[in-house]
């Protein structure tokens, strides 16, 4: 990535981003940009630059940021209504280590509010458009920040996975996008989803570039007690040649062929790079999004009890008693998707019901932990489609919520393993969409699983 | 009929430690503005994550050891779902499956045992204040540390119910838990309450009685309730099983909420805490930090210090504390002066936090017992011992200043016998006396004692008087 030095200064840096931001406002990627800001903040780089001063190995990298993350700059809402008019005193961890490593926040994104979507329609902003067909969706939840780096607005973008929201947006732009090892970097100062599957991690349009972002936003955080002891700059193993996994399941009939053509053919470049590809069976794995769409959504509706109108944020005018309030204000200020999960999730946590979901699911879990560690003893990665189609027409799913979520099958089992996974552009459909596979690794492989990457370049 | 109460205790113990549950602020809101006590985490702020305090923890272990409980070295923490202004986050962080504080029992003075179910740690919630036609919400208290204490159902009279939160309250003061300050409500019992015949191995319907703060509510809220629930069985009618609240000022529970309308928490296993794995080595350092407990003092006291006077100053651990400086001798004496004279007087909060020297004391009970200070005199010097201008002289000087040392040479007492023996107005006494009217002794030991200016030690002069008179 272009980093800030005595010939290119970070003010330029960033005004050209700011500008090609505003060129293809059409496509609805940022919810707020921090011209200001991102000048004022550039200059100081710049004057430390000309002073001779050390920079940080991100000096001037402009970048745009979801707009899940806490930051004083612009306001938090997760592209909820609810959350409108509320400003962060607090900067997320991720965030304070990029700027002090001089990145500049140019633009916070647009996605699913709350992240409760694949697709960004669900956003009170409206749907962010695909940056290589415009009738498309961008993907989700994440889908601002894949569209802005795919259309090479900025260097990088932050995101949230957490059943597949970094991941199949980065698929559906054609970039690279990592949902790290659970616990790898801090949640803290992060809207929450649904806190033991949420990751933080980033789209790029280079490998090299992700290393890098995740040397510097990895490690243990003393304000996130899920955060694992720092290992990502630790951890690297010799590159060749590996055993690749692939999972028969996910290479069937209800996949498209064109994804199956660009799996296979990406099998065969391994293979000619002296890899062993072997076939696992997995089947545990078909218990996945149905124990996801019970574990999320209990946590869903747990995380977002809190915005109930009276601390911050939106609050239902004409209330007259404190039942008319929290109703009227949670029922004006969430999305039909928000209130899909919370209603779910309350009822998959009732007294009564808990054993015969949660339980269950929490189980169901267990077993696909377990089938993920069994995986990885017989190989070192495993490659799949990151979601079953291309991008698909905006408007196309959204009357149809269980449609919308067989979009993540592939993706959800690796938030409940807690496993990394990386996604790689592997070319594009003959209408010109991109697609992307899945390079997934054991937990706490994932700087290897970004090096061996390049082996599928 | 007769019937059989049941009662099982649930007390809310706020632990003192300086920072809160899940946050670094000040924990320790007493006399500050509302709502300056609460960190974003509290505040449940978007994307805040809570943050385990330690000394949360070794406080358990202690309140735990000081009820004989057995501590888990597995426990972790859950999540309990309602909507209310006073839990920001939409549930309390609290343990509902796996607690850290196992089985254990509490003895009471009595010697009677009551069974522990458990003890849990989870977070406090914030306070409201009603008004006409608003409410505010004060967040200081939000996740304050707390241990809710769980009774197993083996009280059965509202002296034992009363007994029990004291004894509790003792022992989480005496393990050093929590400043047990019942009037901003550091402790809390929820009481439930049953009926059932005698002859019944079943429990009756129960009643709960929420929120009780003070022990004397606890033994109130029991016997209305023993008087309600008796009259409706004897009316052949049934108990519903329900929350109620108790009016101190009425003296009568009222009912609040049915078994019907009860919340559905929604428990969920909290999932940004990591479970709390303890060694056994990390329990056993802390557990061996546990200080004396109230029966440790009853056992090592009996036969020295009175039993009641035993069980008042047991509800002072001021006064508990200063019996390890005091020498063993006096302690009889100088327990008798902290409960029959410290703390009768209006000011004995304020003389509790500000004890006389054990050097002053010990001085004080050796005047005392070597008769150099009558009775009277003693307790004048020991309250002397608490005013802020003679105390620095101790013990001795102010007894000497006050002129208060008693005469007890028997030779200097027998020339003031003389003097006053000579005397005319006493004749008729003395003729009295030897004409076998005893009692008039005291007539003759007062003009002594008024000779002596109070000096004289009366006993020695008695002793002189009737031998003079023999």
């Amino acid at each position: 990535m272009k980093i800030a030095n005595k010939t290119v200064s970070a003010e330029r840096l960033v005004r050209d981003a700011l500008e090609k931001a505003k060129h293809f406002a059409d496509y609805n990627i940022f919810t707020f940009l921090n011209e200001e800001g991102a000048i004022a903040r550039a200059r100081e780089i710049d004057a430390r630059i000309k002073k001779g001063e050390k920079v940080g190995r991100l000096a001037g990298v402009p970048y745009a940021m979801k707009e899940n993350f806490l930051s004083p700059d612009g306001e938090t809402t997760a592209s909820a209504h609810i959350l409108q008019g509320f400003t962060s005193p607090i900067t997320a961890t991720s965030i304070a280590k990029l700027e002090e490593e001089g990145a500049i926040m140019i633009g916070r994104t647009n996605m699913d509010a709350f992240a409760h979507g694949s697709s960004t329609e669900n956003s009170y902003f409206g749907p962010t458009l695909n940056s290589h067909d415009k009738t498309r969706v961008a993907g989700g939840s994440s889908g601002g920040s894949a569209v802005a780096v795919a259309l090479d607005i900025v260097e990088f973008a932050t995101g949230t996975d957490t059943g597949g929201s970094i991941r199949q947006p980065a698929s559906f732009n054609g970039i690279y996008g990592l949902k790290p090892t659970y616990g790898c970097i801090s949640r803290y100062g992060v809207v929450a989803m649904a806190s033991s599957t949420d990751c933080i991690g980033f789209f790029t349009k280079t490998p090299d570039d992700m290393d890098l972002l995740m040397s510097i936003a990895s490690g243990q955080d003393s304000k996130d007690l899920t955060t694992l002891p720092d290992y990502y700059n630790n951890e690297e193993k010799n590159p060749n040649p590996q055993k690749i996994g692939i999972i028969k399941d996910f290479d069937n009939d209800s996949v498209d062929s064109e994804i199956r053509n660009a799996l296979a053919s990406k099998i065969d470049l391994l293979k000619t790079k002296g890899h062993e590809i072997i076939e696992l069976e997995m089947p545990a794995l078909k218990y996945a999004l149905a124990a996801y769409y019970i574990i999320v959504p209990a946590e869903i509706a747990s995380n977002l009890s809190r915005y109930d109108g009276i601390r911050y944020g939106f609050r239902s005018d004409d209330s007259k008693d404190l039942d008319t309030l929290y109703n009227n204000t949670r029922n004006e200020g969430f999305m039909p998707e928000n209130k899909r999960r919370i209603m779910i999730g309350n009822f998959v946590l009732s007294s009564g019901f808990y054993d015969a979901y949660f339980l269950k699911a929490a189980k169901a879990r267990t077993l696909i932990i377990k089938e993920y560690k069994n995986a990885f003893k017989k190989c070192d990665y495993i490659l799949t489609p990151v979601a079953p189609n291309p991008a698909f027409k905006l408007g196309e799913k959204t009357g149809d919520p269980v449609a919308m979520y067989l979009e993540d099958v592939m993706s959800v089992p690796l938030n409940l393993a807690g496993v990394p996974g990386l996604t790689i552009p592997a070319g594009k459909t003959k209408n010109g969409l991109p697609i992307g596979l899945q390079l997934i690794g054991p937990r706490r492989s994932d700087k290897s699983l970004i090096k061996f990457s390049k082996e599928l370049m | 009929m007769k019937y059989l109460p049941t009662i099982g205790i649930e007390c809310h113990v706020q632990l003192a430690t300086k920072t809160k549950l899940f946050s670094e602020v000040d924990n320790d809101a007493r006399g500050k503005e509302p709502n300056s006590c609460v960190s974003p985490v509290d505040y449940a702020l978007p994307g805040m994550l809570p943050r385990l305090n330690g000394e949360a923890i070794r406080l358990a272990i202690l309140a735990g050891r000081a009820m004989n409980c057995k501590i888990n070295s597995h426990s972790r923490f859950d999540r309990k779902h309602y909507f209310y202004p006073d839990s920001p986050k939409g549930y309390q962080i609290t343990q509902f499956y796996e607690p850290i504080i196992g089985e254990g029992f509490v003895e009471l003075p009595s010697g009677t045992k009551i069974r522990i179910e458990h003890a849990h740690l989870e977070g406090d919630a914030g306070k409201l204040t009603h008004f006409d036609t608003y409410s505010l919400v004060d967040l200081n208290r939000v996740d304050t540390p707390l241990i809710e204490i769980v009774s197993m159902p083996d009280i059965h009279s509202a002296k034992d119910a009363h007994d029990y939160c004291k004894e509790l309250w003792r022992l989480m003061i005496f393990a050093g838990v929590s400043y047990g300050d019942l009037y901003n409500g550091n402790m809390r019992f929820d009481v439930n309450i049953s009926l059932a015949p005698e002859t019944s191995k079943e429990l009756g319907t129960r009643a709960e009685i929420k929120n009780l703060n003070s022990f004397r509510s606890v033994e109130r809220a029991v016997e209305y309730e023993i008087t309600r629930q008796t009259k409706l069985l004897e009316k052949g009618e049934k108990i519903i099983q329900e929350t109620r609240g108790w009016n101190d000022a009425s003296g009568k529970t009222t009912a609040q909420r049915s078994k019907e309308e009860a919340k559905d928490y929604r428990y969920m296993p909290e999932p940004d805490l990591p479970p709390i794995n303890l060694s056994a080595d990390f329990i056993d350092t802390e557990s061996a930090k546990l200080p004396p407990m109230p029966k440790d003092y009853r056992d090592k006291f009996h036969g020295i210090i009175a039993d009641d006077i035993l069980e008042i100053m047991l509800d002072y651990p001021q006064l508990i504390n200063k019996t390890n400086e005091i020498d063993q001798k006096h302690l009889k004496s100088i327990s008798n002066l902290f409960v029959s004279v410290l703390l009768a007087e209006e000011k004995s909060a304020e003389f509790l936090n500000d004890l006389p020297s054990a050097k002053d004391l010990n001085e004080l009970a050796e005047m005392n017992e070597k008769k150099e200070l009558s009775s009277t005199a003693t307790k004048e010097v020991f309250l002397r011992l608490f005013d802020p201008q003679m105390k620095n002289r101790g013990a001795k000087n102010i007894a000497k200043e006050l002129g208060l040392i008693q005469e007890n040479d028997l030779g200097a007492l027998e020339k003031i016998v003389d003097i006053v023996l000579a005397k005319p107005e006493t004749k008729k006494a003395q003729d009295d006396y030897k004409n076998g009217e005893q009692k008039v002794i005291g007539f003759l030991v007062g003009q002594v004692m008024k000779e002596s200016k109070g000096k004289a030690n009366p006993s020695a002069v008695q002793d002189i008087l009737k031998k003079k008179l023999a």
